[in-house]
Order: structure tokens, then C-alpha cells, then sequence
């Protein structure tokens, strides 16, 4: 039974750093109707940033500058390249496969410069473990959840009080009437795009920290697990995006916790489960858990 | 067009042919193996821009529909073996032609199979789940060993059709002008021919009542279902046929390369297939043609060119590798195609002279082309 309890809380902070993740992509998707695939290298470029600063300036400066250099690099992504775009009215396949693009692009880069090497994140807490209740609990990943639950309700609160978040409401919810009623398309959008960025760069950087070992030249392509957390909330559901991050974080540690037990089904199914998730939560909900469904009128 | 524009088109298509016809008796095999790759690259883009480009359906999972053409094949060609070793993967014992036949079924299957999914989800939803399929792929590549072989992979069962063997035996030495045919100019035959037919059939697909009702799908799915379209059931079949054309190209992949390891389709092996559709132009079969030779070849002669082209260095060396710098390139491609070039580079060829416009209308001629 304490296996069980620890694999769950593990799980859960684990949720956490998906949640994070995920809720950047779905900003990204609401602000601007953008799939974001370039979402996995700015989470490569936030960890590998993190790995390559902490030296210098510890690890909480380095969170700080990497999340700060993603968001600008997130932000002229969208206004450089996806802008163009938008404007002609690209539909959103040609532009999630810009983003693809980009991805291609931006990782090559990153995992080139990676190399064979292994960098650790260097999270002060090391690979100390906590007790509670009889359950260990890696500190990195209290430390990570803990921020993860700041940050949400932090956003929460930005989205439901502040003028930015009226913008952000507005522009998702009609884009016609908010550019009417005088907000700024472009500045949501660039603003949803470095907000995702930032969020993705203080994800990577717990991604990478123990139970993880650091970045390595795969970093890229396992961020994208995160798509599924994203996905089967519902792509336009934020809060769906912190349940389907708890939802994935849970099945990944579990899967990978009983590996054992389910041995019958190959090695490394942790890997691939948030797929296999995502798949049965569509087949069932087409949209997603929260997302809207689509209804049209002819 | 105008009689001279076609008879140009004409008798460039017909140098093209007597080019590629000819090509195995001067090139050296590196050329003739990157020609393979190309070709296998080719039918399977071909069967992706059905799919998306012409039906409108994202899908990121191509290269697990090829792996199971390419794996099917290699299962159903190969040979049991030995009693007693359990290391080497199992094999039906099937002949090679009724072995590649099965394993585009296995793979139409296997598209069809998705089709409830396919069927139910629309737009975005649909690419994103199929891009959990690549990675379910994976991991039963890797792990079903007594079909795949795990992560060594294993060894493909050449083609050979009536006695005539597409490999350097069966007839031993064959010699045609004085050049020895072995395995890579069979194959070379071999691809083109089914090339051509995957050319021929997707076009008749496209300019046919099925293919109008596709497009009408990927323009909008109310408008088509208004029309009578089966929206669903559409597609499914659009699926299925793509997974075909995926499956087939497995096969002429695997006999190219003689060995297949689960690496060859993951996630980056799917996008490149996107890749090239998007380059070609969406929707355009000789786009999809072109995106594929550029798209498969650029790393190779990237790479066999690399002691004398500038920034890229020899592979293993220190600095920009070959084949990272062919990503870099293709990777820009597709961003720069899609800011500027919608239409892919089908649409650049295809652009007129002089785009209409209503200051300057264009002679009558012209405008009926």
C-alpha cells in the first residue's frame, strides 16, 4: 500500500509539472487558434538554459533568466513567423505544421548542441527524499508542485481580475468583438505566446530534475508527452489542462512504479502511455474532457 | 495551355523517362541506393497527400502505417527459423510477391482500424491523436520481438517474381550493355514501375467522383455531408488508402534497405513525410513526388558531399553535421513555404507568367488555358 501512496503522490507532483506545461500550450491555443508544437524545443531551450546557468547564478536565478529569455524567445516566434500567417487567415493545420517546422529548427539546434552529453539541472535539493506519513517524496518534486499551485492560482487570479486577463477572456472568446471594443490582437497573442514560453521554461526545468537525470539530446521529443496532457482536457479548457497533467503525470508513474506487474506489456510503456490515455479519452470525448464541443449551424 | 507549351511538356516528360530508364547503366550505386529511398519516399507521400492534402485530414502517424507495410512484409516473406533458435524473429514462409500483397492489406487494415477514430474526431483533434499512434508504434516495435526483432530489427526477404530474383543472385550475373545488374538496378525498375502506378491510381483517385467528394470533405464537412457525402465513411476510406500507399512503400523500403529497425519510423520519420507533402505543395501529387526526392535525398548528398561544401563538416566530425544541416534546411523550407509560398513548390512551377490583374486583363488565349 505505501508503494501505491508514494507512486500517487509522486504522480501527482509529477501532474503538476505537466499542468504547468500544458496550460501553456492551451493559452497559446486560445490566444491565438495556434497548435503549438514549437512548444517542446522552448521547454528544451528553458531546461538546457537552466543547466547551462545554474553555475553562475544558482539555480533560482537561472529559473528566472531562462523562464525570462523563453518567454522573449516564444514571443518573437509568434511575432516573426506565426504572425504572417495568422494575418492571411492560415487554417489551423498549416498553422500547427508551422510550428512543426519551427520545432524542427529549434530542436536540431538544441540537441546539437547537447551532443551526447547529459546536463543536470542542477535543483539545489539534489536527490534528497522527504517523509511524510511514511511516504518519500523527492524535495524537487514538493519544491515543483508547490510552485506549480502558486503559479496556477496566481493565473487564476490574473485571468479572472486584471485588465490582461478581460483581454485575454475576451479575445478568445470572439476575436472580432475585442478587436472592436479596442484590444490589441497582436499584444494578446504575443503576450499568450511568452507567457507559455515562461511557463514552459520553469516546467522544463523541474521536467529535467530529479527523479530525472537532466537534458540529454531527447529531451525535445519526451516533452512532448506533454501534448497529451494538453490534449485530453480539452485543447481550449485551461482547467482542463491541470486535470489532464495530473491525469497523465498519475498513469506515467504508475506505469512506470508497477513496471513490473505489467511486464507482459514490453519494456518502457511509461513512455508511451500519456498516448495511449489520450487516445481513449478521445475516442470517448471527442473534444477532449473540458474542451468545447464544436457545434455547428448551418 | 497553349500546343507548344504541351508538346514541351511533352517531350521533357518522355527525356525524363529515357533519363531514369538509362540511369543504371553510368550511376554508382551510392546514387542508385538514394534513388530508392527516394522512390519509397515518394509513394508514401504520395498516399499522405490523399490524405491530408486533398482530404484535409492531419495525420502525424504516417510512419507507423509504413512500419507495418515494411514489418508485414519482412514477416510474411521470412522464413521460420531454425528449430531450436529463439533469438531470430518468426516468419510465415509466404512467397515475396503474395508477402508484399498481404502487407499492403495488413496496413489498409490497419488504417481502417483507426477509422472510428478518425471518423469521430475533427481537425486538430485527429492529427493529435494520430500522432499518439507513432509512439504506440514504437513501443511494439520494440517490444513484440517474435515479429519485429526488437531493437536489431530484421532482415528482409528479397522480392522475386517468376523465377526472377531482385537481388545480386537468381539470375546470377546479369549483365545488360556490358553493366552488371544487381541488386540496387533491379530495385531501380522495380521502384519506378511502382511509382508510376502510384501516380497514375492517386490522380484517377483525385479527378474522380470519390476524389471530389474528398475535397468537398476538407473544404467543409457540412457542405459535403449536404451534397450526400458520407463524411465518416469517407474518411475511413481516406485513411485506409493512405495507409496502403504507406504499406506499399514499407515494402519497396524494406527491400531497399534489406535490414529494418524500429528507428527508421518514429516521430521525426512521420514528420519528414509531412514535411515533404508541404514543401510539394498540399494536395499535389507530382508535389508530393518532389517534396519526397528532396526531402530524402538532401541528407544523403548532404553527407556524400560534405568534404566539399562549405559550414558542413565530414559526419563524426566537429561542427554542423550533415545531416542536421539538411534538417536545418528543410525545417526552414517548410516555415518559409508556408509564410510565402502556400502552394508548395507545385504552386511556384505552376505560377502564370503574369497574374491577372484588372488593370492589365490578360489576352483571350491565354485566359482559357
Amino acid at each position: 500500500m505505501t508503494q501505491f501512496f508514494e507512486l500517487l503522490v509522486s504522480g501527482l507532483s509529477l501532474g503538476c509539472i505537466y499542468a504547468l506545461i500544458a496550460m501553456g500550450f492551451v493559452i497559446v491555443f486560445k490566444a491565438t487558434n495556434v497548435v503549438n508544437f514549437a512548444h517542446a524545443s522552448v521547454l528544451m531551450l528553458g531546461a538546457y538554459l537552466v543547466a547551462r546557468l545554474h553555475d553562475g547564478m544558482g539555480f533560482v536565478g537561472a529559473v528566472l533568466a531562462s523562464a525570462a529569455l523563453c518567454a522573449v524567445a516564444a514571443a518573437l516566434l509568434d511575432v516573426i513567423f506565426v504572425r504572417p500567417l495568422r494575418r492571411r487567415r492560415g487554417s489551423v493545420d498549416a498553422l500547427a505544421i508551422l510550428t512543426i517546422g519551427l520545432n524542427i529548427v529549434l530542436g536540431t539546434e538544441l540537441s546539437r548542441r547537447v551532443g551526447t552529453d547529459l546536463l543536470p539541472s542542477g535543483a539545489p535539493w539534489g536527490s534528497n527524499v522527504t517523509h511524510i506519513l511514511g511516504i518519500a517524496v523527492p524535495q524537487t518534486r514538493i519544491a515543483a508542485g508547490a510552485i506549480a499551485i502558486v503559479l496556477m492560482a496566481a493565473f487564476w487570479a490574473a485571468f479572472t481580475y486584471t485588465d490582461w486577463g478581460v483581454a485575454m477572456r475576451s479575445t478568445a472568446a470572439d476575436p472580432q468583438t475585442a478587436a472592436l471594443m479596442g484590444i490589441r490582437l497582436s499584444r494578446v497573442a504575443a503576450g499568450a505566446w511568452a507567457l507559455a514560453g515562461a511557463l514552459a521554461a520553469i516546467g522544463g526545468a523541474f521536467f529535467t530534475s530529479f527523479p530525472a537525470s537532466g537534458v540529454n539530446n531527447a529531451t525535445g521529443l519526451l516533452a512532448l508527452t506533454a501534448i497529451p496532457a494538453a490534449v485530453l482536457g480539452g485543447l481550449d479548457s485551461t482547467a482542463g489542462a491541470v486535470v489532464g497533467g495530473l491525469v497523465i503525470g498519475v498513469a506515467t508513474t504508475f506505469a512506470a512504479g508497477y513496471q513490473d506487474e505489467i511486464s507482459f506489456l514490453g519494456r518502457g510503456l511509461s513512455e508511451v502511455i500519456p498516448f495511449i490515455v489520450l487516445l481513449f479519452v478521445l475516442l470517448w470525448r471527442p473534444s477532449g474532457l473540458f474542451g468545447t464541443r464544436e457545434l455547428t449551424r448551418v | 495551355m497553349s500546343d507548344r507549351r504541351r508538346l514541351a511538356t511533352r517531350v521533357a516528360l518522355v527525356a525524363l523517362i529515357v533519363f531514369l530508364l538509362w540511369l543504371p547503366e553510368y550511376a554508382e550505386a551510392f546514387w542508385l541506393q538514394t534513388g530508392l529511398f527516394a522512390m519509397s519516399a515518394a509513394i508514401a507521400a504520395i498516399g499522405l497527400t490523399l490524405l491530408v492534402g486533398v482530404t484535409g485530414q492531419l495525420s502525424l502517424a504516417h510512419a507507423f502505417f509504413v512500419a507495418i507495410g515494411a514489418y508485414g512484409y519482412c514477416y510474411l516473406a521470412g522464413q521460420e527459423p531454425p528449430a531450436g533458435v529463439t533469438s531470430l524473429p518468426g516468419g510465415a514462409g509466404l512467397p515475396p510477391v503474395l508477402a508484399a500483397i498481404g502487407a499492403v492489406v495488413v496496413a489498409g487494415l490497419a488504417g481502417a482500424a483507426f477509422s472510428p477514430i478518425a471518423g469521430r474526431l475533427r481537425g486538430i483533434y485527429l492529427g493529435l491523436a494520430s500522432l499518439g499512434l507513432v509512439f504506440i508504434g514504437q513501443h511494439i516495435l520494440f517490444n513484440a520481438k517474435g515479429i519485429t526483432g526488437g531493437f536489431n530489427g530484421r532482415d528482409a526477404q528479397p522480392m522475386s517474381l517468376l523465377g526472377f530474383s531482385f537481388s545480386d543472385r537468381d539470375p546470377d550475373n546479369l549483365i545488360v550493355f556490358g553493366v552488371p545488374y544487381g541488386q540496387l538496378e533491379r530495385l531501380w525498375y522495380l521502384g519506378l514501375l511502382l511509382v508510376a502506378v502510384a501516380w497514375w491510381y492517386a490522380r484517377g483517385v483525385v479527378h474522380s467522383r470519390p476524389g471530389r467528394a474528398m475535397s468537398t470533405v476538407r473544404d467543409s464537412e457540412i457542405a459535403a455531408a449536404v451534397m450526400g457525402v458520407n463524411v465518416p465513411v469517407y474518411k475511413g476510406a481516406a485513411f485506409t488508402l493512405s495507409s496502403m500507399y504507406a504499406g506499399l512503400a514499407g515494402v519497396f523500403l524494406a527491400l531497399a534497405f534489406g535490414r529494418i529497425v524500429p528507428d527508421s519510423f518514429g516521430f521525426l520519420v512521420s514528420i519528414d513525410y509531412l514535411v515533404m507533402i508541404v514543401l510539394g505543395g498540399l494536395g499535389s501529387i507530382g508535389g508530393a513526388v518532389i517534396g519526397a526526392l528532396v526531402v530524402s535525398a538532401l541528407p544523403q548528398i548532404l553527407n556524400h558531399y560534405a568534404g566539399s561544401l562549405p559550414l558542413v563538416v565530414e559526419p563524426g566530425g566537429e561542427g554542423l553535421q550533415p545531416s542536421d544541416a539538411a534538417r536545418f534546411l528543410y525545417g526552414a523550407a517548410v516555415v518559409a513555404v508556408l509564410i510565402f509560398a502556400p502552394q508548395g513548390l507545385n504552386g511556384i512551377v505552376r505560377r502564370p507568367r503574369r497574374p491577372p490583374s484588372p488593370a492589365q486583363p490578360l489576352p483571350a488565349k491565354e485566359r482559357t488555358a
